[in-house]
């Protein structure tokens, strides 16, 4: 098992964000997380004190994942049979060992982190996610990329069968992205395989999903199965369906509207005003300098 | 029967968009953006209820059930009650009540514009949707100004479909559907301009109002 998983938490403690965080501070203070050191991961909140946690049923009930359909709730209610067992990934491109690797051998050797992060999404509703995860650095420093590696794209799933939306042509599959390679090693960056402390939910993306913070949600691929490193700027789904309204960069930017509605605020779901975006989705700290000297307005 | 069923009926109907959005919300059905569900429901309340409007004619004049006029007035208000709402939680939620916000919305974003035009031309058929305001403005010149209908259906379906983010199939059904309703009406009016072309020197004889 990938995860070394806490005990099982009850879904009625899960939805309620103080018990999950109060039965972490308990652990910890009662000296079990240290004695379980790898058996809890530490918590990394990356997130303000008005950052509520998102409550599990809306972020695994409330889901962009065209795959499974473009409605909100279509990724919950078609995602059920998908199949994330032995799942493989390819590594492929200017690495020095190209090769196939089952999900648990790619990601064992790293000690899993538990970081809170919102997710903001290009539509304009955000989200404050617990992920699980691996830092991105970790895996592709233990990968060995070449010299001439200087963007890593990431490849969703192809199977029609199991992914009834990709059966139409609403965006051209298999679902694509890509970052910089300053922005893969990012300490930022993370492939993540779970939420709350339990495995991600097919509907998030299982069992391997790329998130970004400071860029939107569509940055970051779902149910990834290659990862490739190259020379040149990969072309990426949503800027091959609309170009004039998805860039490659797709930082979270409040003065770079879409051209369609502003950027300049967002829904945080669970209310019902809205609230102002941060440059950056309030990481401009910890990521405004892999960007100095780039026009963000042309480069969005 | 359209006093006794057909109209009771029809409120309960009217009524019920509001009821499931209420029920969603309270019991917790609505997962993620709630206020983007709220708009979901009445603008697509809107955009059936004028569509059924429009419907009206078109079926009167097929099945020559002529007492179905008289449930016109009940839906294209339902449309406007319900456009009331849409606006409402746009100007509430998603802006907090600026007017300068607003303006930049209108101005930026055409999707905004034609929104608010269509809900401007249901203003003064609402208004002039009594009785009273028939007998005022007179058959012939009210029917003029009760065809702005047909420019908020337009602007209606338009603002749905240049909102949505890829999938336009849904605003796509809704443009269908007003195509037909309006090719059937252009083509009932061609008819109708056809017919009374008559000769210069014959008398024509007077045709009965359509």
């Amino acid at each position: 098992m990938l995860i070394k998983r806490p005990p099982d938490i009850a879904a009625s403690e899960i939805t309620d964000e103080a018990l999950y965080w109060n039965r972490r501070e308990f652990l910890k203070a009662a000296g079990i997380g240290v004695a379980a050191a790898g058996f809890l991961p530490p918590v990394d909140r990356f997130v303000r004190r008005d950052d509520k946690l998102t409550p599990y049923e809306d972020i695994t009930g409330y889901n962009n994942y065209y795959e499974f359909g473009t409605d909100k709730g279509d990724p919950k209610a078609n995602s059920t049979k998908f199949r994330t067992r032995s799942w493989k990934v390819e590594v492929a491109g200017e690495v020095k060992r190209p090769a196939v690797y089952d999900l648990d051998e790619l990601l064992k050797p790293s000690t899993p982190v538990e970081r809170v992060y919102r997710l903001r999404c290009v539509e304009a509703w955000s989200m404050v996610i617990p992920w699980l995860g691996i830092p991105l650095r970790e895996i592709i420093d233990r990968l060995e990329p070449t010299s001439n590696a200087k963007y890593v794209e990431f490849t969703t799933l192809l199977d029609p069968q199991q992914m009834p939306g990709q059966r139409g042509r609403i965006l051209e599959w298999p679902y694509v992205e890509a970052l910089r390679m300053d922005e893969a090693r990012h300490p930022l960056t993370i492939l993540v395989t779970g939420l709350y402390g339990k495995p991600l939910p097919n509907q998030n993306g299982a069992p391997l999903r790329l998130i970004v913070p400071w860029k939107y949600g569509f940055k970051g691929g779902k149910s990834i199965v290659k990862i490739r490193f190259t020379e040149r700027q990969p072309m990426t789904t949503w800027n091959i369906a609309a170009p004039n309204e998805y860039g490659f960069y797709a930082n979270v930017n409040p003065e770079v509207d879409h051209p369609r509605w502003s950027q300049a605020r967002e829904r945080r779901v669970g209310e019902f005003f809205k609230r102002k975006t941060l440059m950056f989705n309030g990481y401009a700290d910890q990521v405004a300098s892999l960007y100095t000297g780039l026009d963000l307005r042309k480069n969005f | 029967m359209i006093t006794r069923v057909v109209k009771p009926a029809l409120y309960v109907a009217a009524a019920l968009p509001l009821a499931w959005l209420c029920f969603a919300l309270f019991t917790g059905l609505v997962m993620g953006d709630q206020v983007k569900f709220m708009q979901h429901v009445t603008g697509d309340t809107v955009l059936s209820c004028l569509m059924l409007t429009l419907a009206v004619t078109p079926l009167r004049r097929l099945t020559g059930w002529n007492e179905i006029i008289r449930v016109r007035r009940l839906i294209g208000l339902t449309a406007f009650w319900y456009a009331c709402l849409h606006l409402t939680t746009y100007v509430v939620f998603d802006q907090s009540f600026s007017l300068s916000e607003i303006l930049t919305d209108i101005r930026k974003h055409p999707w905004v514009l034609v929104g608010f035009t269509a809900f401007l031309c249901l203003v003064p058929l609402a208004i002039t949707s009594t009785n009273g305001w028939i007998r005022r403005l007179g058959g012939k010149r009210w029917q003029r100004l009760h065809r702005l209908v047909y420019v908020a259906a337009v602007a209606g379906v338009l603002h749905y479909l240049w909102l949505v983010k890829k999938d336009i199939h849904y605003p796509l059904l809704y443009g269908v559907v007003l195509f037909v309703l309006l090719s059937v009406r252009i083509w009932w009016a061609a008819e109708r301009a056809r017919s009374r072309r008559v000769p210069v020197n014959v008398k024509a004889e007077p045709k009965p109002a359509a």
